[in-house]
Order: C-alpha cells, then structure tokens, then sequence
C-alpha cells in the first residue's frame, strides 16, 4: 500500500501513545529499508528505451548495487512496474492486466518519455503518458534516458519508499 | 484505491483459431514477454511440447509512424525515422535522407558519403551486438550478454560524443550530416575497435562449440532459401540459408563500391547459421570501418545548397536573404520536387526502403518504410511450427525483431 | 545506367511497353484487373521473385481516390519494378498477391487496415496494427490525427489511485 491509500494504523484509534509511535516509526523505518534495497522489477518493456534498459542493467551503470537488478517476469513475484517505452492503445489491456496482477506494495516507474506523457507520438495510437492507465510514483524523462537517469529515478523511488508508511496490519487487511 | 475492472479486459487481437484438437492445447506467448523483444504475441497450438500452430499478432508498437510524418516537415520527422529500427538509428536516418536526396538530385559531399558509410557500419557493430546479446541472454548465458553490453555500452558513449545521444541520434540531414567529427573522435574509434577482437573472441569461446548451445540453436528455426525468399527474407536471414543476398554489394550505394569486404553466408539456414552470420558480419563491419578511417576525405559534410542546408549562423544574423531563407527552412521545410522514390539501404536486419511521395511541400505526402522486421513477421510461424515450445525462443531472437520497424 | 532487364521488360512485357524509371525504379501503372497477370509474368518470365512491399496512396481530393503500389525485387537482376493501380474510394478493391508470394500477406493486412483496401482472396484481413474494435481507417487524409480510439477507460492523472 502506498501513501495514496487511506489505510489507518492500528496505533490511530488509541489515545497518543508515544512509545507506541516511536515503536510504529522503527517498524515503518526497517520495512523501507528493506523493501526498499530489494525492489524486483517487472521490465515491461516495448521500445526503444529497452536499450537503456539494458544498459543500465549492465556494467558500468548496474542496477544491482540498488539492489533493483534481478528482473522477475511474473507480475505475481515483482513490486516495480517498469513502464519501459511507448504504451499505445492496443498494449493498454495488457499494462492494466499487468498491474492488476501484482500484489501490494507495488510501485510504477514511468520509464522515457513516451511512458511519461506519450513523448511526441500524440497521435490516434499511442497513450498520451501511462498515467492515464496506472497510478505512477517517479517519471524518468529522456528519449531515451540516460542510464544515469534511471538510477537517480530508482535512487528518488527508494527515498519515497524508505519515507512511507508501512502498515503491515490495516484495517483493510 | 486501486480499484478493479468491473469487466473483463478486453482482448486487442482476434485469434486465427480458438479451439484445440484433441489432445492439444492452445497457448498465448506475449506481448509482455522477456523473450518476445516487448511486443509480439504468439498464440501457439501445442502437442505436449511441440508448436502444432502458431499465430503471430505484432501492433503493440503501432505508434502511427506515418500518419505523424504527415504533419512535420521532411526535416522535421527525422527523429521519428530514427525510432524505427532504435537498434542501428543512424541506417534510418541515412537511409532516408538519401530519399529525400534523391527526390531533391542533390549529391551529397565525399567526406558527408564515407563519414555516412562509416557510421553506418559502426551501427550495424551496435544492432548484432545487441541482437546476439539479447538472444544469448535469453538462452541463459548472461556473461556473453554482459560482455557485449559492455562493448556496445563504450559504442553508444563514443557516439554520444559525436552526436550528442547514445541511442536515438536524429544525427543524418537532408544534404548531409548535423555536425562533423569532434577532436580526437577517430583515436578513440581506434581504441574500442582494438578491443573487440578480446570482447567477441570471448563470447566466441564461450559459445560457438558448447555442447548445450549446439543443442539448442543447430537444426532449430530451419528456413530455404526459396521458402526465404518468397516469404520476403531479406538480410542475415536470408543469407543464413547460402545465398550471399547483400545489397552493399548488389546495388552498391554510399561508398560501398569502393570496400573491401565479404558476403557471409550459412549453410542450413537455421539458428546457429543465424548467430554466426551475425558474428562475421561484426568482422567485416570493423575491417570496413578501419578501411573507412583510412579513406575519410577532407571538406565541408553538408552540400552547398540552399534548398536544403541551413546558411552559416552568422550569414543569418547579417542579412536579410539567409534570415529569410533559414526562417523558410524551418517554418515551410525543404520544398523536395513533386514524386516518388522508393530508395532501400541494408539494415542489420535486411532491406530497409524507403517509399516517399511528395507532392511539391515542405510537407511529406506520404512516408513509407518498408520495414525488414514487419515482412519478416509474416513468415516467422514457418520457422516455429514443427518445434519445440522452448525453441520460439532462440528462433525469435534469431529473427531480431525489432518492435519500432515492425509496427512503425 | 538502367539495368538490362528493363530494356528486356519494355520489349516482351506488353503492360511495360514505354513505361518510365523513377530514380532507379522501372514503374508499371496498370488497370486494377491486369495487375496478377502481370505480377504473374513478372515472377515466372522475368526473375522477379521477391514482393517487397504492398502500400497505397491516399490521393483526397482527387479521383479515383487511392492508388496501391507494389514493389518487387531481382535477386538475379538486381532490380526494382513499381507496378502501381488506382482504385475508387466506393470500390476499394484489388486481387490478392498471395497465391503468389507469400511475402503478400501481413503488408496487405496492414494496407487493409490502414486504407480500408479490400484484397480479394485473401481471407485473412483480421486487423494488424490496430485493434478489434477500431473503427475506421487511420492513414486516409480525412481521418483526424489524433482520434484515439481507447480499448479501456482511461483514468484522470491528476487524482491520486
């Protein structure tokens, strides 16, 4: 869950419990740090940013030092959507099935500018940005983007992990 | 809340069959797929492990290519052109410029024509390295991937040294070329190329006489060279069957006429054939470009025509007819003559044409690519059928489809 | 310096008799229904055994309305032929190549999808680049460039999931 949901911890109906929300704030603290230095990417990968992406998978540039290298092909077994190239109308079925598929937490990353805004096909074809199909927590711009690029995006996206909220018991579940 | 779909999403493609035979089963690959280059889906009717049928849907990438060159100026769309076959970006870019060069009978500058061919050859380098590398990976031998990675890597940072991108360039111009060569471009070309024999003598050795990668790749994906041929294979595949189809030295164009390289060609046409035709062509490519840096001919690299060339900066700031003749460049485009011209270069996956059609404008009527990996699309199912599930895989990435040229 | 064959063409192939050379390529234009006839000569008597690419023009406003275009290569001559025929836009139909080259198929699907040319014979138009469900024909000068057509609803960007 992210901090878009409104999901309420179990500390907020008692009454102000400092030791408690000091104990929560650890708890939030270790699970970022964890989820965040082990993000499984699913490269949804359709055009040319694929190239970045595959440079920045490898030597010199190497996701794996973020822990963000291995990529599962499973949206069952990953909690990053990388969105890597154009999203036209026909592969729109497919990204939303994709994202539905994956459990929660579950972070999308807007790779290239076609992903972001729908680069400068603004045509009858291709989705003006996937936003307009999945929420998106970090837009790496560039046509292609340099590997660089993507890194400091997945550096932005682990701040915004570790910052969270990380309920593990809600009354949703 | 992440709400979901009420209904069932809906499917994007109609299937060529939807019931299975007794006993077999029928099963969708793609399009979000590791092994599929992002955007084609397979609908495969299975007998246990072996492709009884398969049905290729490609159009995940339509990106409506045509329809936007439409709206821009011939100069304009060149940054779409390259997006076609991302891969090897500046063939696009040469490739159609030369149309349009046709179209206006401009000839370009001797050092523009072998700084064109040289460039062009260093992409193809990039495209197979990316080719064999990703069809190595998927095989599973990721320390061949990470070693041509590596090599392509020190590729797209020289190049973004020349042209200012390391993957997308927009680099060619009508009449000629962005820019010239920066200091020391060529000392660092000399540098990369010396490693290369050390970076592919290793995937070499890794690969060519492993048992499992023989297994797997010889045999598998098998194509004729009449099956090739009528299907419309053109390129590494269709030289991979034994006939040395090459339209560098068919109908020589840029400086080809004036290289020394050979042809290879395979023997049976089937996946290996594939992946060392691909090899040997990366060493004819460097023992081109090396020919190539050797020939580079002084002078300017855009044609002195003001139809087509921006007018020096300075010419545009001190008077009126260059300012006017700029402002015209930019707003209107290039005026190309009234016609057709269909002009074809070989890409790393095959020919590569270009269909333009002008009306007189600065506009584009009509901008045509006949994309290699589109026509190869249509036959790719005679190269599955008959196989194991586990062989689309090779047999696809043999093929290097290459989502951009084949939706367009 | 034209290749050979064209000479050869324009004195045995009677639907290339005076035909011209458009930078490089010999170009036939012909009535819709001489166009197997010919391309059928064209493969069997005169070597050219590669269909490259199938594609029309949309020529809006004038009449007739479209013209498909086929391009064919020699891989013994090593040349190119453009055979080129117009069609209405109340008729837009032509014959189908692939009975004889395989190579037909996915690119006229791909003319059927974006100009709406029926290819007669081929029982295989299902949509290519588009979608089930797209209506309408997107390289055609009269439809809007950027008319989406979208296959799922699409959400607001601006509200939070």
């Amino acid at each position: 869950m992210h901090a878009r949901n409104r999901t309420i911890p179990i500390a907020a109906s008692s009454t102000h419990n400092p030791a408690l929300e000091y104990m929560t704030t650890k708890k939030d603290e270790f699970v970022g740090w964890a989820r965040k230095f082990s993000l499984f990417p699913y490269p949804f990968v359709t055009a040319c940013c694929a190239m970045e992406f595959m440079a920045v998978s490898s030597t010199p540039y190497d996701t794996d030092r973020f822990g963000a290298a291995l990529p599962r092909f499973s949206p069952r077994q990953s909690d990053l959507l990388m969105v890597v190239g154009t999203v036209t109308h026909k592969q729109a079925p497919i990204l939303r099935k994709v994202y539905e598929q994956m459990c929660e937490p579950k972070w999308v990353m807007a790779f290239g500018a076609c992903a972001t805004s729908g680069g400068f096909y603004q045509n009858y074809a291709a989705v003006a940005g996937i936003d307009r199909i999945v929420p998106v927590d970090v837009y790496v711009p560039g046509c292609p983007p340099r590997p660089e690029t993507v890194i400091d995006a997945i550096m932005q996206l682990q701040d915004r992990i570790a910052r969270q909220p990380h309920p593990i018991v809600t009354r949703d579940f | 809340m992440n709400a979901p779909h009420d209904a069932p999403l809906p499917n994007p493609v109609r299937p060529a069959f939807d019931t299975a035979a007794e006993g077999r089963m029928i099963v969708n690959i793609g399009p979000s797929h590791p092994a599929t280059h992002g955007t084609i889906q397979i609908i495969a009717e299975l007998d246990g492990e072996k492709v009884i049928r398969a049905d290729v849907h490609c159009g995940y990438l339509h990106r409506g290519f045509e329809k936007e060159c439409e709206s821009h100026t011939w100069h304009n769309l060149i940054p779409y052109v390259d997006r076609l076959n991302y891969c090897s970006a500046l063939i696009n870019d040469f490739a159609y410029c030369e149309a349009v060069e046709k179209l206006m009978g401009i000839e370009i500058t001797p050092r523009c024509k072998y700084l064109r061919t040289l460039l062009s050859e260093y992409s193809r380098l990039a495209d197979h390295l990316t080719c064999i590398a990703a069809s190595l990976m998927e095989l599973g031998a990721m320390t061949a991937f990470l070693y041509l990675v590596m090599f392509r890597d020190w590729i797209y940072e020289h190049l973004a040294t020349l042209t200012g991108a390391r993957v997308t360039y927009s680099y060619g111009r009508i009449g000629g070329l962005a820019c010239d060569l920066p200091e020391g471009w060529l000392a660092r070309l000399d540098e990369i190329l010396a490693r290369y024999d050390e970076f592919v003598g290793r995937v070499h050795g890794l690969v060519d006489r492993n048992r499992i990668f023989i297994d797997r790749m010889r045999d598998v994906g098998v194509l004729t060279t009449a099956e090739a041929i009528d299907w419309g294979y053109t390129g590494p595949i269709l030289r991979s069957t034994g006939v040395p189809r090459d339209l560098r030295k068919d109908t020589p164009y840029l400086a080809y006429a004036e290289l020394d390289f050979e042809v290879p060609v395979g023997i049976k046409g089937d996946n290996y054939d594939r992946y060392y035709v691909r090899m040997c062509e990366m060493d004819e490519s460097v023992h081109m470009i090396r020919q190539l840096v050797g020939m580079l001919p002084g002078g300017p690299i855009n044609v002195d025509d003001r139809r087509c060339t921006f007018p020096e900066k300075r010419l545009v700031y001190g008077e009126i007819e260059s300012l006017i003749n700029h402002f015209k460049l930019v707003i209107d485009g290039p005026r190309v003559p009234a016609g057709e011209v269909y002009s074809a270069h070989e890409s790393p996956n095959g020919e590569l044409g270009f269909y333009l059609v002008s009306t007189g404008e600065g506009v584009p009527w009509k901008v045509h690519v006949r994309a290699p990996s589109f026509v190869h699309m249509g036959g790719v199912h005679r190269m599955l059928e008959g196989y194991q599930l586990a062989d689309i895989v090779p047999t696809f990435g043999s093929v290097n489809m290459i989502g951009g040229e084949c939706d367009r | 310096m034209e290749p050979a064959v064209f000479a050869d063409l324009r004195a045995r192939l009677p639907a290339a008799a005076g035909a011209g050379v458009a930078h490089g390529v010999l170009v036939l234009t012909l009535g819709r229904d001489d166009v197997v006839a010919t391309m059928r000569a064209l493969k069997d008597d005169f070597a050219f055994d590669m269909l490259l690419d199938v594609t029309a023009v949309d020529w809006l406003p004038q009449t007739p309305r479209f013209e498909v275009v086929w391009h064919l290569y020699s891989t013994t001559h090593k040349a190119r032929v453009r055979v080129k025929t117009r069609v209405d836009e109340a008729d837009a139909a032509v014959d189908t190549l692939a009975p004889l080259y395989n190579a037909a198929r996915y690119p006229e699907r791909e003319c059927h999808d974006m100009y709406g040319i029926r290819f007669r014979g081929n029982d295989d138009l299902r949509a290519l680049l588009l979608y089930e469900g797209f209506v309408g024909h997107p390289l055609r000068r009269d439809y809007p460039k950027d008319g989406e057509q979208p296959l799922i609803p699409m959400r607001d960007p601006s509200r939070p999931a």
